[in-house]
């Protein structure tokens, strides 16, 4: 898992700038491929979720899903600041709270990253998902 | 006497079947092919990855995947059709692993009395996208659905080409139907045959699931398709099913249209790798087509090229014209 993390893409609320950064990664600049990360179109494909946005209340149910979803052992990696910890929507009436907390009340032993940034630059992102990966 | 003479056959009908089971197991079988297989994965996108001035996977990359990918958990629908949906990737993977083995075998062996003709190894060619159609039906998810609809479009709409190559090779070489007497000849050296050639490698492209006709996995419209409820180990036979048919599919195309391994192995190695580089670049200069686009081309373009060629190769017979 550590030399092929796939990795599924969600958006739970993002303005879509953490999104744009994160196609970044594809390109031939970063290439994260020749780390063998791929994005793959299925949850039950990955193991790894990049979950991008604040997690709105209409979003949270469906975040609760997806990681249901997602074949076990996966991460989860909080991507940007809202997403980390609900950044300048903090206390908004449709904030159901920061990603981290949605995902533990489906699983509270869940392995979650935090990768801040408005939006993280994609070399930050790259250096996040190193860094969790060499501690599991 | 005689007891010994019967427990000499036992031994020999003992090694036999030893024999056979390491011919499909390790040698020209399960493990080499898999092998070779995930080789050739891992040369795709490499070179996918240089087409786009990209670094690419390491070489490992293929391995990794499937090793990991055999640890993960299998997750099964609650609305699937369990029995089917498990069962469907082991058709897929004994039908690639069938032919590939009986490629081999004729390569190696081409003297060896086997019977195994174009017929036989155009329905085991058909084996995995069946299972794909059944498995992917069985899951009960709507993606999956719109992506079995689409890969049984796209089967009927190939099919026909494919077949009519094979006419076209048929009676180049005088109707000869045994796949090693098929490889003795270089039907691709005539204006038919090259024809054919050209139609039977985009069949080729859409059978392996390659763009511009990935349209049943198309990961941006149908979140992968067809395999979008298969994980961890079910997921890991698909991807072995998809390597043993990129060894499979170019190997047979060399076979039938490029006189195969006769001449030497390494003219037989370096026919392969060209056939697969050629899917490649077709892979990376292509957009994805839509279903209907594929039948179209498919049916109208590719059948009416067939035909003429068919009328070429009968005409060059009759007159003993050899290049038409």
């Amino acid at each position: 898992m550590k030399k092929s993390p796939w990795v599924f893409h969600v958006n739970a609320g993002a303005c879509n700038n953490c999104d744009i950064e994160i196609v970044d990664l594809l390109t031939p600049k970063f290439d994260v491929e020749r780390f063998g990360i791929k994005l793959v179109g299925s949850p039950r494909h990955a193991d790894a979720l990049l979950i991008t946005g604040v997690g709105t209340r209409q979003a949270a149910i469906r975040l609760r899903e997806v990681y249901r979803q997602t074949a076990k052992p996966c991460v989860v990696f909080c991507i940007g600041a809202c997403a980390c910890g609900t950044g300048i929507f903090h206390r908004g009436y449709h904030v159901a709270g920061p990603v981290d907390k949605i995902i533990k009340e489906v699983d509270p032993n869940a392995i979650i990253a935090y990768v801040p940034g408005c939006p993280p630059k994609p070399e930050a992102m790259i250096s996040g998902i190193v860094k969790a990966l060499s501690v599991l | 006497m005689g007891a010994i003479f019967e427990r000499e056959g036992k031994d020999k009908k003992m090694s036999e079947a030893l024999q056979n089971l390491f011919w499909i197991l390790i040698f020209p079988g399960f493990l080499f092919t898999v092998f070779v297989g995930l080789v050739a994965s891992w040369i795709v996108r490499k070179v996918s990855a240089l087409v786009q001035w990209r670094v690419g996977p390491p070489f490992y990359q293929p391995f990794v995947d499937v090793l990991k990918l055999t640890g993960k958990e299998v997750l099964v629908p609650e609305q699937a059709q369990h029995t089917v949906f498990m069962v469907a990737p082991l058709i897929g993977m004994a039908g690639a692993l069938l032919l590939s083995t009986m490629l081999w075998r004729i390569t190696i062996e081409p003297t060896k009395p086997f019977v195994g003709d174009v017929i036989v190894a155009i329905y085991l060619m058909v084996l995995p996208s069946l299972a794909l159609i059944l498995g992917s039906s069985a899951s009960a998810s709507p993606h999956a659905a719109i992506g079995t609809s689409r890969e049984m479009k796209l089967v009927m709409s190939y099919e026909l080409p494919l077949v009519l190559a094979f006419i076209v090779v048929i009676i180049k070489t005088g109707g000869q139907l045994d796949l090693a007497t098929i490889a003795g000849h270089t039907p691709v050296l005539s204006v038919s045959g090259m024809l054919a050639f050209l139609a039977a490698l985009l069949c080729i492209q859409a059978k392996l699931g390659f763009v511009p006709f990935d349209i049943a996995e198309a990961e941006t419209e149908v979140a992968s398709g067809v395999l979008m409820e298969y994980s961890g180990a079910l997921l890991a036979i698909w991807k072995l099913t998809q390597a043993i048919l990129l060894v499979a599919l170019p190997l047979f195309l060399v076979m039938v249209f490029l006189g195969g391994f006769t001449k030497s192995l390494w003219a037989g190695v370096g026919k392969y790798v060209l056939v697969l580089v050629l899917l490649i670049l077709i892979k990376n200069t292509n957009p994805r087509v839509r279903t209907d686009q594929a039948m179209k081309f498919f049916w109208v373009y590719c059948g009416l090229t067939l035909a003429f060629a068919i009328t070429l190769a009968v005409i060059g017979n009759y007159c003993g014209i050899g290049w038409l």
